[in-house]
């Protein structure tokens, strides 16, 4: 329990680190933020709606300390602003409604890079030298090489354009009307096939050689032996002993990998044109709309947080030493 | 077999032995001198990357070895063009980042206590923040162009090697030659640039070549987002414009193939580089492959256990 709490306290200080960021990125650009930040609002927004505007970021006439709060208090009350590109949505609904896509993009490609890099570890480490071994580290690592969003443009080039068999952008067709049924949830994974594979291939070498080379050590060691010399099952030994041991560097890496892989889907969105935060983002980069790439940065930054303090708790089941020392 | 220590060399001599002696290392090697070289002196015979020469959207062809992008411009002479910066960028940024994280993760190991509780507190903040969307909100805010770019890479890439550096460090704090220098009365600053980096010069070396491999990919993927100074030939404005110009709708694959293959192959070789490295100054790895060519001379087939060589 402190383990997880003191965890908890560290996520929050960072939360607190991203905030406080946030609120000082502004200040850094040379003239005065305010013009530069609402420049592209002018002539759309009367006298008053920028004056609420301006308190949101806390651009006041108050010192320095007083504007830090002031915008605190709003982004605890989720007001993050008017989005430009969108107007005059708030950012915080522009970004709900990408959000959901991006969980989707992210979170399957990065489960299912792991699963698969770990599985495929573990293969590559109990046959040493058979044909998996030999081969899957070395065409992965060459394929790390390459920036996740250039394979997105080979795949969707090569698979999209010249041979047809996936669509060449968006979350869904045109001429699909959202719902529960199976034409929309097949047309769903058509298109989110690609950028999913893409982020898979790009990623799961590193997954692949880290737990290979954890296996191969763990796999040596005195406790493997008994197991083995008990007579059980390979399938037993190398899943409920060695693999169970050698995932935890992995397990670690996984909130390490999270920003990473995260970074990376929101490049493949905009090869794909796919609607989710990274998209957005850029559009918002591109468009000069400042409170709703704020916003984006803040709610990624959250979420991965929040999904590394899932991570943490995985480690707490996974590793009962932890159990021990929080006790 | 005789001793491996009639040939001490010493020096970058010993560097270049080494490395021709490894297969990896040497193939690595060699990629990066032939994309230095291109960055040094190809951009004199390809002539102006931004000149129109010609109809746009031409295919590959003898007149244009890597055909021209939608508007006119020579594709080959824009990648080799835009190989300097962005290995300028990539291996100027590699060596910050690990210098930066030196000085913090060795000062944390080395003081431990409240130093090293507050300097782990920034650096594990800094590897928690997801690095590309703070680089890309700090890039939209500053001026474009290579400086900002090096700026934001560095920002967000030298905590991991703070990390790594302070966990080094904390195994060197309490070994003899460290204690040694102590009790003789050196300097804290002394002890660090004397004793302890040298002792890790190994592994500071894998560094630089991993933060390299992390700024040239992020520095291209930030170019691709526009985030880059635009009207600069570099490899990642390359494919900004290669996407920009809707090269995929067009079919106009050779306008972004070959700087995508480019990074690959530098970052493929720098990966090279680092395992063969690993290989060189690793002892254990090397007493595996002295077992491995043992067998193979004496005609044994390892079994199906797992080989672990303890010295």
């Amino acid at each position: 329990m402190l383990y997880l709490l003191k965890r908890l306290g560290f996520y929050l200080i960072a939360a607190f680190a991203a905030l406080t960021l946030n609120f000082f990125l502004p200040r850094l650009m040379p003239g005065d933020p305010a013009t530069a930040l609402f420049a592209r609002f002018r002539g759309r927004l009367g006298p008053e709606a920028l004056e609420a505007l301006r308190e949101t970021f806390g651009l006041t006439e108050g010192p320095l300390i007083t504007q830090y709060f002031t915008y605190l208090a709003h982004v605890f009350r989720g007001d993050l602003g008017i989005s430009i590109a969108y107007f005059p949505a708030p950012v915080s609904e522009v970004i709900g409604n990408g959000l959901v896509w991006t969980v989707f993009i992210a979170g399957s490609s990065l489960v299912l890079s792991f699963a698969l890099g770990t599985l495929l570890g573990i293969a590559a480490a109990w046959w040493r030298r058979g044909w998996i071994d030999t081969w899957l580290p070395a065409t992965f690592t060459l394929l790390g090489a390459f920036p996740y969003f250039w394979l997105a443009m080979v795949a969707l080039y090569l698979l999209g354009f010249t041979l047809g068999w996936f669509p060449l952008g968006h979350a869904y067709g045109d001429d699909i009307s959202p719902g529960w049924n199976a034409t929309f949830i097949g047309d769903l994974f058509r298109h989110a096939a690609l950028p999913i594979g893409t982020v898979v291939l790009g990623t799961m070498g590193g997954w692949l050689l880290s737990m290979r080379n954890t296996m191969i050590g763990v796999l040596g060691s005195d406790f493997v032996n008994l197991a083995r010399a008990k007579g059980l099952s390979p399938a037993r030994v190398v899943l409920r002993y060695a693999a169970r041991n050698a995932l935890l560097p992995s397990v670690t890496g996984f909130g390490m990998a999270l920003g990473f892989v995260l970074g990376g889907s929101l490049l493949t969105e905009v090869v794909f044109s796919y609607p989710g935060q990274g998209y957005l983002f850029v559009q918002a980069v591109r468009n000069q709309d400042y409170p709703l790439m704020q916003g984006v940065f803040l709610v990624i930054t959250l979420a991965v947080l929040a999904a590394n303090w899932c991570v943490d708790l995985l480690y707490l089941w996974l590793d009962p030493r932890t159990r021990d020392t929080a006790s | 077999m005789s001793d491996p220590r009639d040939n001490v060399r010493t020096g970058w001599s010993a560097w270049a032995w080494a490395i021709r002696r490894d297969r990896k290392a040497s193939i690595g090697a060699a990629l990066l001198l032939f994309f230095a070289a291109l960055a040094l002196i190809g951009p004199w015979f390809t002539g102006d990357p931004d000149a129109l020469v010609g109809v746009p959207l031409q295919a590959p062809s003898a007149a244009h070895w890597l055909g021209t992008t939608a508007q006119g411009q020579d594709v080959f002479a824009q990648l080799v063009v835009g190989t300097r910066i962005s290995l300028a960028i990539g291996f100027g940024v590699g060596l910050f980042v690990v210098l930066l994280g030196a000085l913090v993760g060795v000062t944390a190991g080395y003081f431990g206590g409240k130093v090293d509780a507050l300097l782990s507190l920034v650096f594990n903040v800094f590897l928690v923040i997801p690095g590309l969307p703070l680089a890309i909100v700090i890039a939209a805010y500053l001026p474009s162009g290579p400086l900002t770019l090096a700026l934001v890479l560095v920002v967000t890439g030298w905590a991991w090697n703070a990390r790594v550096l302070r966990a080094q460090t904390l195994a060197y704090r309490n070994r003899d030659f460290v204690s040694a220098a102590i009790v003789t009365g050196e300097s804290s600053a002394r002890i660090i640039v004397r004793e302890i980096l040298p002792a890790m010069s190994s592994l500071l070396l894998a560094q630089v070549i991993g933060s390299t491999i992390y700024a040239i990919g992020a520095q291209v993927g930030l170019e691709f987002l526009g985030l880059g100074d635009v009207s600069r030939v570099t490899w990642g404005t390359n494919l900004y414009w290669a996407q920009n110009d809707s090269a995929l709708l067009t079919g106009a694959w050779w306008t972004f193939a070959p700087t995508g293959l480019a990074v690959a192959l530098v970052g493929f070789a720098l990966s090279l580089l680092n395992s063969g490295f690993d290989e060189i100054t690793n002892p254990r790895l090397e007493m595996e492959r002295a077992w491995r060519r043992e067998l193979r001379r004496t005609g044994q087939v390892p079994g199906e256990s797992t080989p672990v060589v303890r010295g």
